[in-house]
């Protein structure tokens, strides 16, 4: 497969065997990124109230099957991958592909230990950690069956789109080429495409929803609602660390063509910017509300995993800790800001984790990373502006279509009685009445 | 407010794909992407205002 931008380090000619060698480790890797999306499953469901735990990592898995089947049957037929026919635009004399032309199905890709059957396995996981991040926001009123047709509506065009400008060969890619902005975009990990795809998603589904009832007071004032387990919470963050790993390498053998060698320096870095922003999200919390905030230290290991995705390849480890430090700095400071001055009830944070953190790991590129020469900040961003103003529009635009067709809230009576008695019939700690008092009809 | 919003959005998209595929200048176009950049905040500034709770739904 031909590799989106330059080599990070110029390889020598690989043989067949070589090739294959790296594919196979390659394989290994991407088997392991389902755990970023158990990860994610458990923190959600952790950060969640725990009338709701059993739909929440219900909707997990139903987000993970949706997406996987979606993606396979119209998603890579519009994503393809770097060097396979698209549509372009030709436009003062340079061609911008847009959308990709592949069967649907996957009709005519060897599924073997090719790159592109790689590229699919890798995004039939990834495409499902992008539709777990807005369940985090929609946490406590999104009804089951609007959160798949939500992850379709996401998986079959919102990320395939985007994903094919940045990964397939799109205009994204193609701005080094065509214009002489640095490389053209980077994302090897999924800052952008992953990341703040799901969190821009899932800043639309809390406007539509809406806040939980009882969130904000008659004079606009936020009430807590903690999350349940904070022990859920925080293994889902060590096991997403470790499907990071596994993501941010196959991600950038993949799609940046960096050679193997490599993966050592993305694994340091990684664990570098999750460490560093795990450790400045707990001395925030520590000084502003006198103990350090598990919930929002656990947001700041995901914020720093989330950020470590674009630059990981290009960052010498010095970088990687300010990259997850100012990570970790945001992500407290953005999710008071949303909560507090913009009213957006975001239970699990992921606005504040995957948007604001993922746009601030592309950003990191250009400003802190030895990728791309000049004009690579302005291919950044282009790419966060696109984000913004295209991704934004249209993933809201969907959503509230969606909305529109079939009422993606729950009912008052739902919310009263917990989302696991309401669409499950039981709940989740059925011998345990831990929280008593939120099992009662109100 | 909020369709306003979203269109501004939109607008500064396309300003910043019209000056990145059009504009042969590296100066001119990285002016017209700040512009586009500055258009997308205020689009955003918009869309977030339109979507403020008011203490009346809140409850």
């Amino acid at each position: 497969m031909t590799p989106l931008v330059a080599p990070v380090v110029a390889p020598s000619v690989p043989s067949l065997s070589e090739m294959s060698a790296t594919m196979l480790f390659c394989l290994i890797l991407i088997l392991l990124v389902p755990l970023a999306n158990i990860g994610l499953a458990l923190v959600n469901t952790g950060l969640g109230r725990a009338r709701s735990a059993a739909h929440s990592m219900l909707a997990a898995l139903s987000v993970t099957a949706v997406a996987a089947l979606v993606y396979v049957i119209v998603g890579f037929a519009l994503q393809g991958a770097a060097g396979h026919p698209d549509h372009a635009l030709v436009l003062a004399g340079k061609s911008w592909g847009w959308i990709a032309i592949q069967p649907f199905f996957l009709r005519g890709v060897r599924l073997n230990l090719s790159p592109e059957a790689l590229v699919i396995l890798l995004q039939m996981f990834s495409v499902g950690l992008a539709g777990l991040i807005p369940l985090s926001s929609g946490a406590d009123r999104w009804r089951l069956v609007a959160i798949c047709a939500s992850t379709a509506l996401l998986a079959g065009f919102t990320y395939p789109l985007f994903a094919h400008w940045v990964w397939g060969g799109g205009w994204l890619a193609q701005l080094g080429a065509n214009r002489g902005l640095g490389r053209g975009f980077i994302d090897g990990g999924g800052s952008s495409t992953i990341q703040v795809v799901g969190g821009l998603t899932a800043l639309s589904i809390t406007w539509i929803l809406g806040p939980r009832r009882g969130k904000f007071s008659a004079e606009g004032m936020p009430a807590a609602l903690p999350g349940h387990n904070a022990v859920l919470a925080l293994l889902g963050c060590m096991l997403a660390w470790i499907g990071w790993l596994a993501l941010n390498s196959a991600g950038a053998i993949l799609f940046l063509g960096a050679e193997v060698g490599r993966v050592a320096l993305i694994a340091i870095n990684t664990t570098l910017c999750a460490a560093a922003s795990a450790l400045a999200a707990a001395v925030v919390t520590r000084v502003r509300f006198v103990r350090p905030d598990a919930s929002l230290i656990a947001n700041g290991w995901i914020a720093g995993l989330v950020a470590s995705s674009a630059s990981a390849p290009f960052l010498k480890p010095a970088a990687a800790i300010i990259v997850g430090d100012v990570a970790g700095i945001l992500v407290v400071t953005a999710a008071d800001f949303l909560e507090f001055q913009l009213a957006i009830d975001d239970p699990g944070g992921a606005v504040s984790v995957h948007a604001v953190a993922g746009l601030w790991g592309v950003l990191a590129v250009a400003l802190l990373s030895n990728a791309g020469s000049s004009g690579q900040w302005l291919a950044q961003l282009v790419g966060i502006a696109t984000l913004l103003g295209f991704v934004l529009p249209l993933t809201y635009t969907l959503n509230w279509l969606l909305n529109r067709i079939y009422r993606q809230r729950v009912d008052r009576e739902g919310e009263l009685q917990g989302m696991d008695l309401f669409e499950l019939g039981s709940g989740a700690y059925p011998e345990f009445d831990i929280r008593g008092d939120e099992y009662l009809q109100r | 407010m909020k369709i306003a919003g979203f269109l501004l959005l939109t607008a500064g998209w396309a300003i910043i794909v019209a000056a990145v595929a059009l504009l042969p200048s590296p100066g001119a176009r990285g002016a017209f992407v700040l512009a586009g950049v500055a258009v997308e905040l205020f689009g955003l500034a918009l869309a977030v205002r339109a979507h403020l709770v008011l203490p009346a739904e809140a409850e």
